[in-house]
């Protein structure tokens, strides 16, 4: 055989599963809008749901959601951050740095229903959280703290050589060099990996079915207590967020509607991921140019 | 002409590999002392160790003397964060820093403490006019350093380490990525500089070291094989290897 029949062969190969990994995502994608999207309304978006009767809504469930995300990233981002840094800058290469690496890496890919259950027994049961956006929080944090760690970690390491050792020969302090040198080169990157690794926690049901529960009280939207049942802001109040309520629909809905409950919650969830998406892009583009005045 | 540097017995080892085996060196004010030598002759980790950027290689350890102005600058109690703000490093590849050109030069002065804007301003300009390249920048000072050319980032470096001051300025080939044209005016610049600063410069270019450099130093094998004058280094060198390697027979 010819090395340009090869050539040939090989590049149709390779056009082939392209095309076939881009005609997947389209296809299902167009399925879920196509079912979904003529649901959404302004109405489905802000009512409550309906147990028995049609016509519910996902507006706590969609609150939930974005609740329960802002909670995570507030305690993952300042500790993925930090141990991101530390193992890009500060560790040495050995025993130490490779178990973490190793034990990082194990986390992020626990099967979420077991973190789940140990969300159930250590935080819902044994530390009393009971079902609560704080148990969801804390047990989204298992697998977004790894994300972040490498995404940090992968950032920093991006930064060429050369900017740290112009710093250190300009006798700047380490910690110097970490914010002001590298940081900026590195967080349009952190910036990007996060917004995507929110997508990926946003649409998280199974640890959350144990975790965060499958009920959300009566919300007022008028009461910023924190500590009141019925304020949204509760962190210690049970919060099913939109794909647990998908799932929950899915599997014993009772109301006539059900299934197209289902479908227009699963557009409205595909449709934020999307956002989250090209929001990432968009951030991290923006603010590279920002901070290295590129124009 | 007063020493400013002076090492003595040093020797650098990377674990077990010896690779500058005891150089005795003396560099005075206002002066350039071009380093050469085959790749590998321990040039580079030589001038590496003179701001004690040896110690951010993992292994690699030093003994013997560095003296500047009468400090002993290989001792474990030595502040090189200190020590580095003296010394101003320029490397092959320009590595400016991911911001303004502007914000490249502020950057130094700013970490030590100044605050005016005026003053500030003053540096950006006075730096920048030593390393020849005010006048094409001027009108650009807050786009980002990356839109420069080669060169233009190259004397960008310069200006970077000349904005806090040094008494010395280290350049590992700081033109051996550069066109000529880029070359020339960082020769150009360095024999300016040469009134008031103390350069090193390592180059692997015969033809430069003899352009720019009072004097030269010969390393081969992680040995100091002579030193003296360039003009005595190029014309009549006292040692044989020197003779073969200038006259290009290996290298």
């Amino acid at each position: 055989m010819s090395a340009k029949l090869k050539d040939r062969i090989a590049t149709f190969v390779i056009i082939a599963f392209s095309a076939l990994i881009i005609a997947l995502l389209v296809g299902m994608l167009g399925y879920i809008l196509v079912k979904g999207i003529s649901h959404i309304d302004w109405h489905f978006l802000t009512a409550e749901p309906e147990t028995i009767k049609a016509g519910g809504g996902i507006g706590p469930e969609l609150f939930n959601s974005v609740y329960l995300l802002i909670l995570t990233l507030i305690i993952t981002i300042p500790l993925g951050i930090g141990a991101g840094i530390y193992m890009a800058e500060y560790a040495k290469e050995g025993r130490i740095t490779v178990s973490i690496r190793l034990v990082v890496e194990v986390l992020s890919s626990f099967p979420s229903i077991v973190v789940g259950l140990f969300g159930l027994l250590v935080l819902v049961n044994t530390f009393n959280f009971g079902f609560s956006v704080l148990s969801g929080a804390l047990v989204l944090t298992i697998f977004n703290m790894p994300l972040m760690v490498r995404v940090t970690e992968q950032a920093f390491r991006n930064v060429p050589r050369e900017q740290k050792e112009a710093g250190l020969a300009m006798g700047l302090s380490r910690w110097k060099i970490i914010t002001s040198i590298l940081l900026p080169v590195a967080l349009p990157a952190i910036i990007t990996g996060t917004i995507l690794a929110a997508g990926r926690i946003f649409g998280e049901a199974a640890a959350l079915l144990f975790t965060a529960g499958l009920t959300t009280p009566k919300l007022d939207f008028t009461d910023w207590n924190p500590t009141s049942l019925h304020s949204p802001i509760n962190p210690l109040r049970p919060a099913e967020t939109l794909s647990v309520h998908i799932w929950k629909v899915n599997s014993e809905g009772l109301s006539p509607d059900a299934a197209e409950i289902a479908a227009g919650s699963s557009a409205v969830l595909v449709l934020m991921v999307l956002i989250f998406n090209l929001l990432a892009r968009w951030a991290g583009r923006l603010l590279y140019r920002k901070f290295t005045s590129i124009k | 002409m007063t020493d400013i540097l002076r090492t003595e017995e040093l020797k650098i080892y990377y674990g077990q590999n010896e690779a500058v085996k005891g150089v005795d060196l003396t560099f005075t004010e206002n002066s350039v002392t071009a380093l050469i030598g085959p790749s590998g002759c321990g040039k580079s980790t030589f001038l590496r160790a003179l701001n004690r950027m040896n110690d951010e290689i993992p292994g690699s350890r030093m003994t013997g003397n560095i003296w500047i102005d009468g400090k002993n600058i290989n001792a474990p109690d030595t502040d090189v964060t200190v020590l580095r703000q003296n010394i101003g490093m320029v490397w092959q590849r320009p590595n400016p820093f991911y911001k303004s050109i502007y914000a490249n030069i502020a950057f130094g002065p700013k970490y030590h403490g100044v605050r005016n804007k005026a003053e500030l301003d003053n540096i950006v300009e006075d730096s920048l006019r030593k390393a020849a390249l005010w006048d094409e920048v001027k009108d650009r000072l807050h786009t980002s350093a990356l839109s420069l050319s080669g060169g233009q980032q190259q004397r960008l470096c310069i200006a970077r380490a000349l904005s806090v001051q040094p008494k010395i300025l280290l350049l590992d080939e700081p033109a051996s990525a550069l066109d000529p044209v880029s070359t020339a005016k960082i020769e150009e610049t360095i024999l300016q500089l040469k009134e008031q600063l103390c350069i090193v410069i390592v180059t692997h270019n015969m033809q430069q070291a003899a352009r720019i450099s009072g004097h030269t130093a010969y390393f081969y094998m992680g040995r100091l094989v002579e030193y003296d004058k360039t003009e005595k280094i190029f014309t009549n060198p006292s040692d044989p290897m020197t003779q073969e390697y200038i006259s290009g027979r290996f290298g």
